[in-house]
């Protein structure tokens, strides 16, 4: 589903000139569970973006199904995000404002479905990740475990190819960050690809392969699907 | 593609959750709108008072003094006693015979005087007119009648009195057939004339009093004025297209009549009542567009208040711009939103604004007596100018918004 080959993502920053990514490649198939593990600085949260299409390689190629997605412009990233991707990150990123189910709905709306499929879809996801009840909620009123869940469920609103989770435990004690990665595996059972980036080893062991990096390179890749 | 609609959902969401904020953003619109609304109102209703002040005085009216006018444009005071007696019944007779399309020519002298009636007294302006004088200066009679042209050359010793004379002297009672001492003459009152109220210079004028042009002059005015002289010849033109002509007509017989040498001046003056209105409105028309200037200058402060407030709300709300661009929108999405916003508190400012501009518009017409005047296009442009306000204050902003990077917006606390 993914191909990588030769990724590169150079930073200048000031007189320095930061190799984030140093040639990176790698090949993700569809129901995969891969974990990408590396200290803070080793290009693993550079890698994200570009899967995610939040970002551009600097060189190289990225293929999501066939499609180039390394040269997309931004309307076809914000297309590509849209209907492949969904996001799970360290710090929730759920809008204040609005509800649980609002929240959900979100990426629905950008997608342009109709109000009142969006709606009946949110309560779905919300259900199916343990939130049936908290649906007219807002995010100050939930605790934390509850708010990743709605992400979980924001993230999954368009059926997207692929979960990217950033460190989606970072910020749960460790009782609720195993019941969301719980949640991770029943949704890989289920046959979507999950791509997680920790720096946390036990986290990185729920997953099936590991890919570790090390200053912008890949220095072991352990359990890939032949 | 995601709908219109909810992109006004958003914004209007945005602004509801922050009703203070909200408010106090579209204030500087509120009073910037409800400002040029008022300016322009007062503005206008001004410029109907200069004009029905002018009209009071007669329509398509010359009024011709004796003595030079006082430069170009002509004053508008005559110039008093002193400047001549140049003007007699003579000219006034010519003008009828010899000037084509004029509607009425009344000759007229004025003096002050005592009046005495049953042990009443009241001081007042006496003129001494023709019965033409009714139609040049657009009066009519109320009950009684005129006296008519044989009269006035007779000199016979009768009047027609203004309403506030009729109410100050006689109170309810009818005063047709009265006497009236004039000064020490005793005249016999036949009409009384309908109340014009007002004028536009706050002059009275129903406080007059009309008597035949000969007796007047020989029995009241008697030392200013010698034999057949007039102070005023008044010349209604047919229509008003034809003032202009008969203006030109006018002054060529006058100066011929006196033997004026080309190059000389004249020694009389005409005055063109359209064209003394189109002055007047003219300036009234400057002073509107002063007042209009001045509250635009208001909206625009009202523009960059929301254009701050914009920009505060871009800062604030980074990683909500972040996460919308991760979950799928377009750069242009977001730009939207934020505009959308801006126009949004804008519009909403100049409808509020706009109710209170014509509040304030019709307070201060009762107040100031005049009737409510608010241009046509007022309200069309309050709202299309609150609208672009926002629009063009808020694209900055919005642009702002755009522009950002998801990852460095996500990442921001």
């Amino acid at each position: 589903m993914i191909e990588i080959s030769g990724l590169r993502k150079t930073y200048v920053m000031g007189e320095e000139t930061v190799h984030a990514l140093a040639g990176v490649s790698l090949t993700i198939k569809r129901g995969e569970s891969v974990a990408i593990i590396g200290p803070s600085g080793s290009g693993k949260s550079s890698l994200m973006n570009i899967l995610g299409g939040l970002d551009r390689p600097s060189d190289g190629a990225y293929r999501f199904e066939g499609e180039d997605v390394g040269h997309f412009d931004d309307n076809e990233l914000a297309g590509f995000r849209s209907r492949r991707i969904g996001f799970v990150f360290q710090s929730f990123q759920l809008l204040p404002r609005l509800t649980a189910l609002q929240n959900v709905e979100l990426p629905m709306i950008y997608a342009g479905i109709e109000p009142a499929e969006r709606k009946e879809r949110a309560a779905v996801l919300l259900d199916k990740v343990g939130l049936g009840s908290r649906m007219g909620h807002r995010p100050t009123q939930m605790s934390g475990g509850q708010q990743q869940r709605v992400a979980i469920a924001r993230s999954l609103a368009n059926q997207p190819d692929l979960l990217l989770a950033d460190e989606p435990t970072g910020a749960l004690d460790t009782q609720t960050g195993q019941d969301v990665l719980r949640l991770f595996q029943e949704l890989n059972a289920e046959g979507l690809t999950l791509v997680l980036v920790t720096h946390d080893l036990e986290v990185a062991a729920e997953a099936r392969r590991r890919v570790t990096f090390r200053d912008g390179l890949i220095v072991s890749d352990y359990g890939a699907t032949s | 593609m995601m709908k219109p609609v909810d992109l006004v959902r958003f914004a209007t969401g945005a602004i509801v959750a922050h009703p203070m904020r909200s408010a106090l953003t579209s204030l500087g619109v509120v009073i910037g709108v409800a400002a040029v609304v008022m300016m322009t109102s007062i503005g206008l209703g001004a410029q109907h008072m200069v004009t029905s002040a002018i009209g009071g005085l007669g329509s398509n009216m010359l009024i011709i003094s004796p003595g030079a006018s006082r430069g170009p444009g002509g004053g508008f005071v005559s110039q008093g006693a002193g400047t001549g007696m140049s003007l007699d019944d003579g000219d006034a007779e010519a003008i009828k015979a010899q000037v084509e399309n004029i509607a009425a020519v009344a000759p007229a002298v004025r003096g002050g005087a005592q009046l005495a009636a049953e042990g009443a007294n009241w001081n007042t302006r006496v003129e001494g007119v023709t019965a033409d004088y009714l139609v040049a200066r657009d009066l009519t009679i109320e009950s009684g009648r005129m006296f008519d042209d044989r009269e006035a050359r007779q000199g016979k010793k009768v009047v027609v009195i203004g309403q506030t004379i009729a109410k100050e002297l006689y109170g309810d009672a009818d005063p047709i057939g009265k006497r009236l001492r004039v000064g020490t003459v005793p005249f016999e009152i036949i009409g009384v004339l309908t109340s014009k109220g007002q004028s536009g210079f706050g002059q009275d004028q129903d406080d007059i009093v009309l008597g035949p042009l000969s007796a007047v002059r020989s029995r009241i005015v008697g030392r200013r004025v010698r034999g057949d002289n007039v102070q005023t010849i008044y010349v209604k033109a047919a229509t008003a297209e034809d003032l202009d002509r008969v203006q030109e007509d006018v002054t060529n017989l006058l100066r011929e009549r006196h033997r004026i040498r080309q190059g000389a001046e004249d020694d009389f003056s005409v005055q063109n009542m359209a064209s003394i209105m189109e002055a007047m409105s003219a300036s009234t028309k400057t002073f509107t567009g002063l007042l209009a200037a001045v509250a635009a200058v208001s909206l625009l402060v009202g523009g960059i208040g929301i254009m701050n407030i914009m920009l505060v709300a871009v800062t604030e709300r980074t990683r909500e711009i972040g996460l919308r661009m991760a979950v799928g929108a377009r750069r242009a999405w977001v730009l939207y939103q934020f505009a959308l916003e801006a126009v949004v508190l804008s519009f909403a400012g100049g409808v509020i604004g706009l109710m209170i501009g014509l509040g304030g518009a019709w307070l201060m017409s009762t107040l100031a007596g005049w009737p409510m005047a608010i241009a046509s296009w007022a309200v069309p442009t309050a709202l299309g100018f609150s609208m672009l306000v926002g629009l063009v204050f808020g694209a900055y902003p919005a642009w702002r918004a755009a522009q950002l990077d998801p990852i460095e917006a996500l990442r921001r606390e």
